[in-house]
């Protein structure tokens, strides 16, 4: 299928482009920008005035609940919803039931999404068996089977000899260690940051000790080991800090933050709203400013969904039983744009954020529009304005803090292979 | 329309008692303006007994309707109840509905011997079977219309009519 | 997002009893005034009275606590309620029966009230929130969250015996931390115009951030005795006795416990309280529970007439 996208802005943070300029597709691949080549005959063209047109977005976290936990959502459901949000790769994290921890279970997942020909998966290998912390899996044959990072994802670090191990085993590799930065033995049976909000709602706390002593062994056993880390979810403006005094030694340290602790505080949660019940926990007004200029300064290198579809009866529960977790690949886009408007930001840095760089952290030829690319593409009006509602919500977990808010960003069509996978 | 004067109504019903039970008996108002009345009947009828208040909110059968009254009293009966002649006062008999209420509350300390009613003024439009013995006067009132008793700061009784929907 | 009081309807009405936080004085005042009126009725021959005929009111104890329940369900007979208690026992919850979907069965019944006790903070908000809107829902307790009647019947009692709110100084002492108690005192008091609160516990027993309540923080006996009017003593839990939160209960009560000797600490009439059940030897010393200073005896028996004022309000006040 040759495809001419025409009268788009095109945004390429990677190469530094923002211009209207045309992009002709053939055989899954970007074969021109610009000028149409010779002979060109489009089978499809699309009209993009007025819209952008920017590499398919990357998400470092998104869970599809398969295998095991298929009554929260299915593959089906959310890879549908990844592309309905413009993302075209994603990380997909191994806390499922069970874990991704055998090359057989992550060959089947591989399999499965690939025949739908939707967005391209990411499965992050567990660095421990079933997760537990104890011993290391087959992170070579892992690898094989197609895991491209190693993590610990529910912020369940193991005890630091066998982290320090791991680190050392991915590092033999070159592989890369995601690490969630929380200490469970601080951590307790804690569902909200220990602040003001909690200490009136009676909530069993998170610390940020938790996340800034975690943080520190992190960066001791990273240096000690050299393996590249990636540290997911930041949460706290002491917890930068620290990443960034680590960076500007030279650790090849990058993180994250998902966009719901870029935009929301612990006050949110209001009066037991459990749909705020994250992890990490939502901190206070003072730590997420610190994280949205954090993204600013570079410090954070990307904006995640921490996609975590929930079943609706889960969420109808006191806030510390309900489950964690809220649904977000197809808020991606209209949360990082909101950021990007509210710091009155260039779309190109903004875009860079869910694009080339985590692109770049997941080590994958992916979020960039150069000829000879793959035709991952996501093409959005950024002037259209939607409620988020259940109903505007394709994945099957409906549960977000951002429900009845109106956000910025309407995806239009993507491009996955040069496939059109979605539009509206 | 003209009211009569609640002072003379009080002397007038004062009489009335005193010639017929004399002082032997106990007196219970009813919130708020029947406790205004047994308070002047207790000292000019100079009883004996300790004088008795009732707030029957807690006795009410609109409560469904209305809800519970922003200000509640405690009611108050320092006698005892069981065997005791009774005078409950209240300043407009109406529907007999807070009667009705005040019976029962009554019964709730005990089975007295006898409970009479007296009352500064009749209007009427009776909806239980409820009547007076010791009446101020009969008044004719259109339903539309509230009557209520007043106090001044120097203890005068004065009565006051308004359109039950203005009071509403 | 502002949200509404979920305990308040759009007319400033109550229709639930949550927390004592961001409810106004009057109507809290209102309460305490209902109250005084059933103490009376609780005095009587007949305590009885009929203002709750036919209405059901269910004890929904997710919790157990059979004190608490029984000063309820007293409460609620003698406003002549029918009283249904259920101790829905925690496997049931855990096995998945969810917790609306018990609150949903029993709407069906045609309750008319719920009084929830639960383990987790937050579970009565969350009743209240999807319940049928003609049912009122009373919270008996939420994890550290809240436990609105009894801080009421705190300050009934403290009325009763200082008469005014506005030149005193009250002491909470013990496991703020955890205490659903402590908060709801802590917020009835500044609402009613205590000005001066003061909250005594070792470091491991109080909350983040505590003062944002508008308490004064104290570590020492001592030093936060000094000049109080009002000791509110907390219930110290068996299973924070020991471990990361205190090393024993003897340490625990040579330093907090209230014995004479730190009575006289605080002003020669000053009151002494509790919440109840005491552990004696342990927040409190025998002598001082039942000396001449201590009201806990009166605050079980305004219990119930705080609670038959907040059940009588609730129900008269229709959507």
């Amino acid at each position: 299928m040759k495809i001419h996208i025409k009268n788009g802005r095109l945004i390429d943070p990677k190469q530094g482009v923002d211009a209207v300029q045309d992009v002709f597709i053939a055989k899954g691949r970007i074969i021109a920008i610009g000028d149409a080549p010779s002979e060109f005959q489009a089978s499809r063209t699309i009209d993009a005035q007025s819209l952008v047109v920017c590499p398919g977005l990357v998400d470092l976290s998104v869970r599809l609940r398969e295998p095991g936990l298929e009554y929260k959502a299915t593959l089906e459901s959310e890879m549908g919803a990844a592309v309905a949000g413009g993302v075209t790769s994603f990380a997909c994290p191994p806390d499922t039931d069970p874990p991704l921890d055998e090359p057989g279970l992550v060959e089947m997942l591989k399999h499965r999404a690939k025949n739908l020909n939707q967005a391209h998966v990411y499965p992050i290998g567990a660095l421990t068996q079933g997760l537990r912390g104890e011993r290391l899996t087959e992170m070579a044959e892992l690898n094989d089977a197609g895991c491209v990072v190693f993590g610990q994802p529910d912020g369940l670090l193991p005890n630091l000899r066998v982290l320090m191990q791991a680190m050392r085993y991915a590092s033999t590799f070159g592989f890369s260690v995601w690490l969630r930065p929380q200490e469970i033995s601080l951590t307790n049976d804690g569902v909200a940051h220990d602040g003001e909000v909690a200490t009136r709602l009676g909530l069993p706390t998170v610390p940020v000790c938790a996340e800034t002593v975690a943080l520190s062994n992190i960066i001791l056993l990273a240096k000690e080991t050299g393996v590249r880390v990636h540290l997911c979810r930041v949460s706290s403006a002491e917890g930068l800090a620290m990443i960034r005094t680590a960076k500007q030694q030279g650790l090849p340290l990058t993180c994250d933050v998902t966009v719901n602790h870029m935009h929301l505080s612990d006050m949110d949660i209001g009066f037991f709203d459990s749909n705020c019940h994250l992890m990490p926990p939502l901190r206070s007004y003072s730590d997420r400013d610190a994280l949205r200029h954090g993204l600013l300064d570079g410090t954070i290198d990307a904006i995640c969904s921490d996609h975590a579809p929930v079943d609706e009866d889960a969420k109808l529960l006191p806030f510390g039983q309900s489950e964690i977790g809220a649904t977000g690949v197809e808020l991606l886009l209209p949360l990082t744009l909101k950021w990007g408007m509210e710091m009155r930001l260039p779309l190109l840095k903004v875009l860079a954020k869910i694009t080339s760089d985590p692109a770049q952290i997941l080590g994958i030829d992916a979020g960039c529009l150069s000829v000879g690319s793959a035709a991952d593409i996501c093409i959005f009006d950024p002037d259209y304005y939607w409620k988020v509602t259940p109903s505007a919500i394709l994945s099957q977990g409906k549960n977000t803090p951002f429900l009845g808010m109106e956000l910025p960003g309407g995806i239009k069509y993507t491009l996955v292979n040069g496939h059109i996978v979605y539009e509206r | 329309m003209q009211l009569p004067d609640a002072e003379v109504l009080f002397k007038s019903l004062a009489k009335k008692i005193q010639s017929d039970v004399g002082k032997d008996f106990a007196l219970v108002g009813i919130y708020t303006g029947g406790v205004w009345l047994a308070e002047r009947l207790h000292q000019e009828l100079a009883i004996t007994q300790p004088l008795g208040t009732l707030d029957v909110s807690f006795y009410r059968d609109d409560f469904d309707k209305i809800g519970l009254h922003s200000q509640v009293k405690p009611s108050e009966i320092p006698f005892e109840v069981e065997g005791a002649h009774i005078i409950l006062v209240d300043d407009v008999l109406y529907t007999g509905r807070t009667i009705r209420a005040a019976v029962n509350e009554l019964f709730d300390y005990g089975r007295p011997a006898s409970i009479s009613l007296a009352t500064l003024v009749d209007r009427g439009g009776r909806e239980l079977p409820i009547a007076a013995q010791y009446i101020g006067i009969e008044l004719e009132l259109p339903a539309d219309k509230m009557l209520v008793l007043k106090r001044e700061d120097n203890g005068k009784l004065s009565l006051d009519l308004y359109d039950k929907s203005f009071a509403e | 997002m502002i949200n509404r009081n979920p305990q308040l309807d759009e007319n400033g009405v109550l229709q639930h009893l949550l927390t004592t936080e961001g409810l106004p004085a009057s109507i809290l005042l209102h309460i305490l005034d209902t109250a005084e009126s059933f103490v009376g009725v609780t005095e009587r021959d007949v305590k009885k009275i009929p203002l709750l005929r036919g209405k059901s009111i269910f004890n929904l104890f997710f919790e157990p606590s059979t004190r608490t329940r029984t000063t309820f369900e007293i409460a609620a007979k003698r406003l002549s309620a029918d009283v249904i208690n259920l101790n829905i026992a925690v496997s049931a919850q855990t096995k998945g029966e969810a917790l609306l979907d018990t609150v949903n069965n029993l709407s069906a019944m045609n309750a008319d009230m719920f009084i929830v006790r639960h383990a987790q903070s937050g579970a009565a908000h969350l009743i209240a929130k999807h319940v049928r809107p003609d049912i009122h829902v009373i919270n008996a307790g939420d994890g550290s969250h809240a436990h609105p009647t009894q801080a009421l019947l705190d300050m009934f009692t403290i009325r009763r015996y200082k008469e005014d709110f506005h030149n005193l100084r009250v002491a909470i002492i013990g496991d703020i931390l955890h205490s659903r108690v402590a908060r709801s005192q802590i917020h009835a008091l500044t609402t009613l115009g205590v000005p001066e609160v003061r909250v005594i516990a070792p470091k491991t027993l109080l909350p983040k951030m505590v003062e944002r309540l508008g308490v004064h923080v104290y570590h020492d006996m001592a030093k936060g005795l000094k000049d109080i009017d009002v000791l509110m003593m907390l219930r110290l839990q068996n299973e924070r006795m020991k471990g990361a939160n205190l090393p024993s209960p003897e340490e625990y009560f040579k330093y907090y416990g209230l014995t004479p000797e730190k009575l006289l600490l605080a002003r020669r009439d000053a009151i002494v309280m509790h919440p109840g059940p005491m552990n004696r030897g342990v927040e409190i010393d025998s002598a001082v529970a039942d000396g001449k200073q201590s009201v806990i005896l009166p605050q079980v028996t305004f219990g119930i007439a705080v609670r038959m004022a907040v059940m009588s309000i609730l129900a008269g006040n229709q959507v």
